[in-house]
């Protein structure tokens, strides 16, 4: 509460002395008054957001990376050893390795169930309400999903409906995490199924926006919907996908909550958010290590969308 | 407009096979967590959820009461009937029941089939019929306590909120829906505004650097969280915030300004230029321009970007866990979740639904109602 009052307080109070103390529109220099007022207030208006966005996101990336540099205790320089230490290690190229497999399915996965939604249910009748189901796990937690999948995963025939089906053919029971390697796949699909909905709705929109003069002179040449579809429509909403592709790496790069939900890193399942948990409140000088593994790998999305966002403003 | 050119597509019924598969496949997890929440914890462990609206073979023992013991033939036997034991009333309200099997041990409770006659281990013999009717047979008296009985009896399924119950008195949710809260409003409220004034600077306003600030915005979005957890704690603790509240609100404003400073940014630029020219011309300030015209305006991208980072707090788990102090206190929902219950309940299914239920209801709610919102705000973020 008094920090909500605090922010009207400051833009309001802050305007009002800039014009009536600092500089007032009034006696010999109103005009010059005015345009200086005017020169500044831009600044009064980003203050906050800047200082936030300063303080939060742009001194981290610089403190996380000194730090990084620091030993445990923080007193000692180390250099790259931490890195060095971390590379060593098999568990953290595990996690660097599976984390390049979620960055690979789970934006490709995601995007393509997506797609496929978002073309299936365009033309039919009951599409929105099949779009709105689909695209309800977006309001659920990461934690909240994996407890929901717990009881699609879960070894007890009784509790998972995957070994219950296994249990009907008369399979032995097995836990699908704690399968090596495969059981990756099974924690990616729980981003995949919260991911599909907002790739979904993205991707539909772009759909709807492709002209109909396209696709009807397809149509008139001959193309079945096959064709329609792949050559004609992807084509046209390519810088979409493209879009809502980094949107989901970006994500994938955030998320620990489901690895360490399911299974905690064990079985081979750490990822690098994960694994740099492990590390938190213990040795801040290996976390902020993998912290800054995770950026150097963020990095190339970042660039390219700054690109792009620069494109746009010419 | 697959029909355009006058062919009827045959398509048509792989569409909705299709499209009703996937929909079931996105939907069935989350049903089976809402229909398990509501079931009783010993009909969760022995059937699945889908079979909830079947009836359960569950397992009871009862204790032969030796004040019915009778001499026959120079034998003693007690008979009765297993349904009579008050202690099971609440399962059986009627007094009655169908046995499946009975058993003399407590490893093996289904041993014998109903209505068979079965040798105990202590020399008795035991017949348990269908109906729950049951004789003891046995050579020497049974003594002052009878043999226990176990038996497997049909019961009809049964949906409590008994877990909603215990979820939310015995285990502190109730505190930690509050501190989500607690969390959650402020964090949103305050972005919003802050991220406001700005946008409105960065589209509006003329001052040199704006370029580069517009791309420092961007290139900001991306800058993974996990970065900010090990310099931002020492930070807070070393200004004396630590651990707190006040920590975790101001490290959700930060998280989430890049995005609502870009989103609002990008609908504030399309509004039109002639309504604010208009306003400067009728000797309008800036600051009024934008409290009277551009706020209003931008109503669906604010509600657009609130709902966003309302779900976003909402569900967190990372920046609770490392922004606010560890004790029950605090504990927002999702940390009790996957700290709290995970291990300390971790086979009792029907809490864990329980609770898991209670942390999604608000968040399902706000996207039911405000989908529309939702949707328009994603696209306003991402498509150009």
């Amino acid at each position: 509460m008094i920090g909500v009052g605090g922010c009207v307080g400051y833009f309001y109070f802050s305007n009002i002395i800039l014009d009536k103390v600092i500089f007032p529109a009034k006696g010999p220099q109103a005009g010059r008054n005015i345009n200086r007022a005017n020169k500044v207030r831009p600044w009064l208006f980003l203050f906050p957001a800047m200082f936030a966005l300063g303080l939060y996101l742009a001194y981290p990336v610089v403190g996380s990376f000194w730090r990084s540099l620091f030993d445990r205790s923080g007193n000692n320089f180390i250099g790259l050893g931490n890195y060095a230490d971390l590379f060593a290690g098999s568990s953290f190229r595990t996690a660097v390795f599976n984390n390049l497999l979620w960055i690979l399915v789970v934006p490709a996965m995601a995007t393509f169930f997506g797609l496929l939604v978002a073309q299936l249910t365009d033309r039919l009748k009951w599409g929105n309400i099949a779009k709105s189901l689909i695209f309800m796990p977006m309001a659920i937690s990461f934690v909240g999903a994996s407890l929901i999948w717990k009881f699609v995963y879960s070894a007890n025939p009784d509790i998972g409906i995957i070994n219950a089906t296994r249990d009907f053919f008369g399979l032995s029971p097995v836990d699908p995490v704690q399968i090596p390697f495969w059981n990756n796949f099974f924690l990616m699909f729980i981003l995949v199924w919260i991911q599909t909905g907002f790739a979904m709705v993205i991707l539909s929109a772009a759909l709807r926006g492709i002209p109909e003069e396209t696709i009807e002179a397809a149509i008139i040449d001959g193309a079945n919907p096959f064709q329609v579809f792949f050559s004609i429509k992807v084509p046209q909403i390519m810088g979409t996908i493209v879009v809502v592709w980094t949107t989901i790496t970006i994500l994938v790069l955030k998320v620990f909550d489901i690895v360490y939900t399911m299974t905690g890193g064990n079985f081979g399942t750490h990822i690098l958010p994960s694994y740099m948990m492990t590390y938190m409140f213990r040795d801040d000088g290996r976390a902020t290590a993998v912290a800054f593994v995770i950026m150097i790998l963020v990095l190339p999305v970042m660039i390219w969308n700054i690109a792009q966002a620069r494109k746009e403003m010419r | 407009m697959d029909n355009i050119a006058g062919q009827k597509s045959g398509l048509s019924i792989v569409v909705n096979i299709t499209v009703v598969v996937l929909v079931l496949l996105w939907l069935l997890p989350t049903v089976g967590l809402f229909v398990s929440s509501f079931r009783d914890r010993d009909q969760i462990s022995n059937s699945g959820w889908w079979q909830a609206p079947m009836a359960v073979d569950l397992n009871f023992r009862t204790r032969a009461d030796t004040d019915d013991e009778r001499e026959v033939n120079g034998s003693f036997v007690i008979e009765g009937n297993v349904f009579a034991d008050r202690a099971l009333a609440e399962r059986f309200p009627d007094g009655t029941g169908r046995i499946s099997a009975f058993g003399g041990r407590a490893v093996e409770p289904g041993e014998f089939p109903a209505g068979t006659t079965a040798e105990l281990r202590s020399g008795a013999s035991l017949t348990v019929m269908e109906n729950g009717d049951f004789r003891l047979e046995h050579d020497e008296s049974f003594g002052a306590r009878g043999p226990l009985i176990y038996f497997e009896a049909r019961t009809p399924p049964q949906f409590t909120l008994a877990n909603y119950n215990t979820v939310l008195t015995a285990d502190g949710m109730d505190r930690a829906f509050i501190n989500t809260l607690t969390v959650t409003i402020p964090a949103t409220v305050i972005p919003i505004l802050i991220a406001a004034f700005a946008a409105y600077a960065l589209a509006w306003m003329d001052f040199p650097g704006r370029g580069l600030l517009i791309a420092a915005v961007v290139g900001l979005l991306v800058v993974p969280l996990q970065l900010a957890l090990v310099p931002l704690l020492s930070l807070h603790t070393s200004i004396g915030i630590g651990q707190s509240f006040l920590g975790i609100w101001l490290a959700h404003t930060g998280f989430g300004l890049p995005l609502a400073i870009y989103l609002l940014r990008n609908y504030m630029v399309g509004l039109p230029r002639d309504i604010i020219e208009s306003a400067k011309v009728d000797g309008a300030t800036d600051f009024q321009i934008f409290v009277r015209i551009i706020l209003p305006l931008s109503f669906p991208a604010l509600a657009s970007f609130a709902i966003f980072q309302f779900l976003w707090t909402w569900n967190d788990l990372l920046v609770a866990k490392v922004f606010l102090p560890s004790g029950a206190a605090s504990q927002v929902m999702t940390v009790k979740i996957a700290d709290d219950l995970l291990g300390s309940r971790g086979g009792d299914w029907g809490i864990l639904a329980g609770a898991a239920f209670v942390s999604l209801a608000v968040p399902l709610v706000v996207f039911f109602t405000m989908q529309r919102f939702l949707v328009r705000g994603l696209l306003a973020g991402s498509v150009k």
